[in-house]
């Protein structure tokens, strides 16, 4: 069994977004795999071991981005194609999942396609989706559960909705987007660490993957955005003093009576 | 000249979303400020008087794809049977509006990819400047917000549910309904069962109220005076990252840059320091208490109340002081 699995260098989440001028501040942040994508890896790790096959890992993202996708390969993925040409860059979801579409296509040969629910930076929650409609697949998103049944080239997973789950049947190929709770992600080990520098890293542009220009990264994006603004500040409030009882008491008085919340 | 708003409605077992009420609140001033109209679409099977409940909320007329195929949601089925009618409808809805629920995430985005154009997803307010749809969408779980805009047609935007008011219903409205084909197509990944979670539970990213641990309830039994506390009020659970990674609750309760982004009306954090992936979480939210022992957290930093105690303490005399208001 073939799997592709999509990976975005995302900023660390326990960075400090900084805005000046409608824009990030790109300076200080420290980048590391998408978390929800290191789910979707470990998903198709775990099914290479029971089935065989390759994982291919597919990024779009500038040259830093190299060093945050070696983890992938320490995890244990046997190559990866980035889309590295400036071309693909400052896209929105549409003209990502466009990018990778054709990519695939090229690519060729997979069972699956695994990506995260969303990337914890723009969080759209839109590129897997999108990616399985422009080829022309089915995908269940959100996935907490997985079981591949490859004679058959069918699956059976479930995924998280409000107050519960749906069990989904699909055939295969498909596209699965990734929840927390679907696996528990492997650290790279020593040895995976030492290899991930030998496997091939392949940098593609855009003549490679066979793009047009204006399909892709900027020039292909629908959702434009007009500027980054910081969000509306909270200050701190009242402490309310007193012993255990007594400041319950007078909380749930002002929930009541001030905030009007009960 | 299109200048209609089209909200799609959500429904699961006859029961509508009340995003889509909200939807429709805000689907009629965009549609005003266009010279159009606000309608809706509604899909499933035996849709009984759900269009007038929509026509109550606004809907100037409702078109309904009431059939068996559309029974149980699927994202190929719903995506097709709406594609198909909007590139049949004339004039083209200019905007369409779909909730940023399970059901609406899964689904929007094969809708656009269907109709080649992008989507706004996740937007907590919409406004129509120079004729065109401006949102603005948190990102980074709203340690930052964007102001996005759209190109090409039709604009497709998600609405969060629980930031806007929904309006008022006018009990006497009927809706106009038109009846639309489902046209599903080929359905590859079918819903062939649906699990609720436990009893009564309410989903964190649906509740009003939220009660929520972190570190400080120090392990699975520590969640007890937090659930008797959500009892009280009807509320959800929800949890930190660190309660989740240690195992204590599952993951559907997580709140934070990982979890649910929530906007509830009243969110209560027990032994919660409020790391900054936490707050981006549950930073919207309209009243904030803080439970902590450590006077140092940040978490008061953006509560409008705190109390610097113990949990095990303090929280049954909330509890108890709560369920004596509420019995008055």
């Amino acid at each position: 069994m073939n799997s592709i699995v999509c990976l975005k260098e995302v900023p660390d989440t326990e960075t400090r977004i900084e805005i000046r001028d409608g824009q990030i501040v790109e300076e200080g942040i420290q980048y590391v795999v998408n978390p929800y994508d290191e789910y979707a890896l470990e998903e198709a790790l775990k099914w290479q071991e029971q089935l065989g096959g390759k994982v291919t890992l597919l990024t779009v993202g500038p040259e830093r981005a190299r060093e945050s996708i070696l983890k992938g390969l320490a995890m244990g993925a046997d190559e990866v194609y980035h889309l590295s040409d400036p071309a693909f860059l400052d896209g929105d979801a549409y003209a990502t999942a466009q990018a990778l579409a054709t990519a695939i296509q090229k690519l060729g040969e997979y069972d699956i396609v695994f990506c995260g629910k969303q990337a914890v930076d723009d969080d759209s929650a839109a590129v897997g989706i999108m990616l399985a409609q422009m080829l022309d697949l089915p995908h269940v998103s959100v996935v907490t559960s997985l079981e591949i049944d490859a004679e058959a080239k069918s699956a059976k997973a479930e995924r998280e909705i409000e107050g519960g789950k749906e069990v989904v049947e699909l055939s295969l190929p498909a596209v699965i987007t990734a929840q927390k709770g679907l696996n528990e992600p492997r650290y790279p080990s020593f040895r995976g660490i030492r290899q991930a520098r030998r496997k091939p890293f392949n940098q593609w542009t855009l003549a490679d993957v066979g793009a047009e220009a204006e399909q892709v990264g900027a020039a292909g994006a629908r959702l434009e955005v007009v500027e980054v603004l910081p969000p509306p500040e909270r200050s701190a409030g009242q402490i309310i003093e007193g012993e255990p009882a007594e400041a319950a008491k007078e909380l749930a008085r002002l929930l009541r009576e001030e905030a009007k919340v009960i | 000249m299109a200048n209609n708003v089209l909200v799609v409605a959500e429904q699961r077992d006859g029961v509508l979303k009340k995003v889509a009420f909200e939807m429709l609140g805000l689907g009629a001033e965009l549609a005003a400020a266009l010279g159009g109209n606000v309608e809706a679409v509604l899909l499933g099977a035996g849709l009984g008087d759900l269009p007038d409940t929509l026509a109550q909320y606004g809907a100037t007329k409702v078109y309904a794809a009431d059939e068996e195929s559309l029974a149980v949601y699927s994202s190929e089925g719903y995506a097709n049977t709406l594609a198909a009618f909007i590139q049949a409808a004339d004039p083209q809805p200019a905007i369409v509006l779909l909730g940023a629920t399970a059901m609406g995430k899964d689904l929007a985005p094969r809708l656009a990819a269907r109709l080649g154009v992008g989507l706004a997803p996740d937007c907590i307010s919409m406004e129509i400047e120079d004729g065109r749809l401006t949102a603005i969408r948190p990102i980074f779980a709203g340690k930052a917000l964007a102001k996005v805009r759209l190109k090409g047609d039709p604009q497709i935007a998600t609405l969060r549910p629980n930031v806007l008011a929904a309006p008022e219903p006018d009990p006497a409205a009927t809706a106009t309904v038109e009846a639309i084909a489902a046209d599903p197509g080929t359905v590859r990944a079918r819903v062939v069962d649906i699990v609720a979670a436990g009893e009564g539970e309410i989903d964190v990213a649906e509740a009003d109220v939220i009660v929520s641990g972190g570190r400080g309830v120090g392990g699975p039994e520590g969640f007890a005076p937090i659930r008797n506390l959500a009892k009280t009020l009807g509320a959800a659970v929800g949890a930190s990252r660190a309660a989740v990674d240690a195992g204590w609750i599952d993951h559907p309760h997580q709140v934070g840059q990982t979890g649910k982004t929530v906007t509830p009306n009243l969110y209560i954090a027990c032994g919660i320091s409020g790391a900054i992936q936490h707050q981006a979480g549950m930073k919207t939210s309209k009243v904030i208490v803080a439970i902590n022992k450590d006077p140092e957290a940040p978490i008061f930093k953006i509560a409008n109340y705190g109390i610097v105690g113990d949990l095990f303490e303090v929280v049954p005399a909330l509890d108890k002081e709560l369920q004596a208001l509420l019995a008055e």
